[in-house]
């Protein structure tokens, strides 16, 4: 047996109060994919294939942006390289499971998953039976958490009217993810640089300002907390 | 490309997939055969703030096409409350309130 149903069940109970933030996140992405005007086949797509809000709701805004194919593939990569850092996390906790159960896993890989799971391995350790089962809870319940909301904003956004602008919420999300991070100078230093080259750089073709914007960002922060870890 | 073209829509999103799925997979697919290196590990805790930040700024400016500094650009006065809003509350459904209703008043107020 791969998962103990209890640690499921764990898992699954572990995640309702996360679900206060998932819940909304999945509603913003199906109103956002239908405020941009796609379809709701498009919307529910979204969650389903990619399964990532913040660059789900990227894709949505540099679609309608009608940006570049590689801009676009390079803005995910960037917004999802955290999941590189997941996996690196988990991966010794799954080793043990064949192949079909590690991809099933990875699919289902997401922030709060992962970091509960983490958390639960570390305060627990439990048999690998439980941290398998703990996980699958923990990732199922996200995973359902965000599709029955992803379609619940599908179909609210369709009977709103286009003009109440609801394609504004995406900006507005990235918001209340990125301020919150904010907490030294570095990372205030890497957030403005980046929206000011963005903005600067807007009429780059290709969309290449933010590619350019981004990166040269994460290296001032990167540089600027290297330079304030040195001694003296 | 063309958010008009379906075909093109779920092409980008069948290659957006793709690249999440695969960066999903890495170590749980290729376990010990990687080392994160520790520049990579620092850098990672910038890119939240600067891809995110290059992503609003356009958008709050412009939404797309021009660029509009003008104070009586109502997304502008939108973006600076809901960041103030964002910054206080540090939740999502405040952020998201004040925004898409400074939005709406300012757009009520002013017309153009």
């Amino acid at each position: 047996m791969v998962a103990s149903q209890r640690s499921v069940l764990l898992g699954l109970r572990a995640v309702l109060p996360i679900q206060l933030g998932v819940v909304p996140f999945g509603v913003i992405s199906g109103v956002a994919a239908v405020g941009e005007g796609f379809s709701a086949d498009v919307g529910l797509g979204l969650s389903l294939l990619i399964y990532a809000g913040a660059s789900q709701l990227a894709t949505i805004q540099l679609l309608s942006t009608s940006a570049a194919f590689l801009t676009i593939l390079l803005t995910t990569l960037m917004i999802n390289l955290r999941f590189v850092m997941y996996s690196a996390s988990l991966a010794p906790h799954l080793q043990h499971l064949p192949l079909h159960w590690r991809c099933l896993a990875a699919y289902l890989l997401t922030d709060p998953a992962y970091a509960l799971s983490l958390a639960h391995y570390d305060l627990r350790q439990p048999p690998p039976q439980e941290k398998v089962g703990y996980y699958l809870g923990t990732a199922l319940g996200v995973w359902l958490g965000w599709q029955i909301s992803t379609a619940v904003g599908v179909l609210v956004g369709r009977q709103v009217p286009r003009e109440w602008s609801l394609e504004f919420t995406i900006p507005l999300m990235f918001l209340s993810v990125v301020v919150p991070t904010i907490k030294d100078r570095p990372t205030l230093g890497a957030a403005l640089t980046a929206g000011i080259l963005a903005v600067a750089a807007a009429d780059l073709p290709f969309n290449f300002g933010l590619i350019l914007a981004s990166v040269v960002g994460i290296g001032l922060g990167t540089l600027w907390e290297g330079g304030e870890r040195e001694p003296g | 490309m063309n958010p008009d073209e379906p075909l093109q829509v779920w092409l980008v999103i069948g290659c957006v997939a793709l690249v999440t799925l695969a960066l999903r997979f890495s170590f749980v697919l290729l376990l010990d055969r990687l080392t994160v290196p520790d520049w990579f590990r620092r850098s990672l805790r910038f890119v939240p703030a600067a891809v995110l930040s290059a992503l609003i700024w356009p958008a709050v400016l412009g939404g797309g096409s021009e660029l509009e500094l003008s104070l009586g650009n109502e997304r502008l006065i939108a973006g600076i409350l809901a960041a103030g809003a964002a910054w206080w509350s540090r939740n999502a459904m405040i952020t998201l309130s004040v925004g898409m209703g400074s939005l709406w008043i300012v757009r009520a107020l002013l017309p153009s």
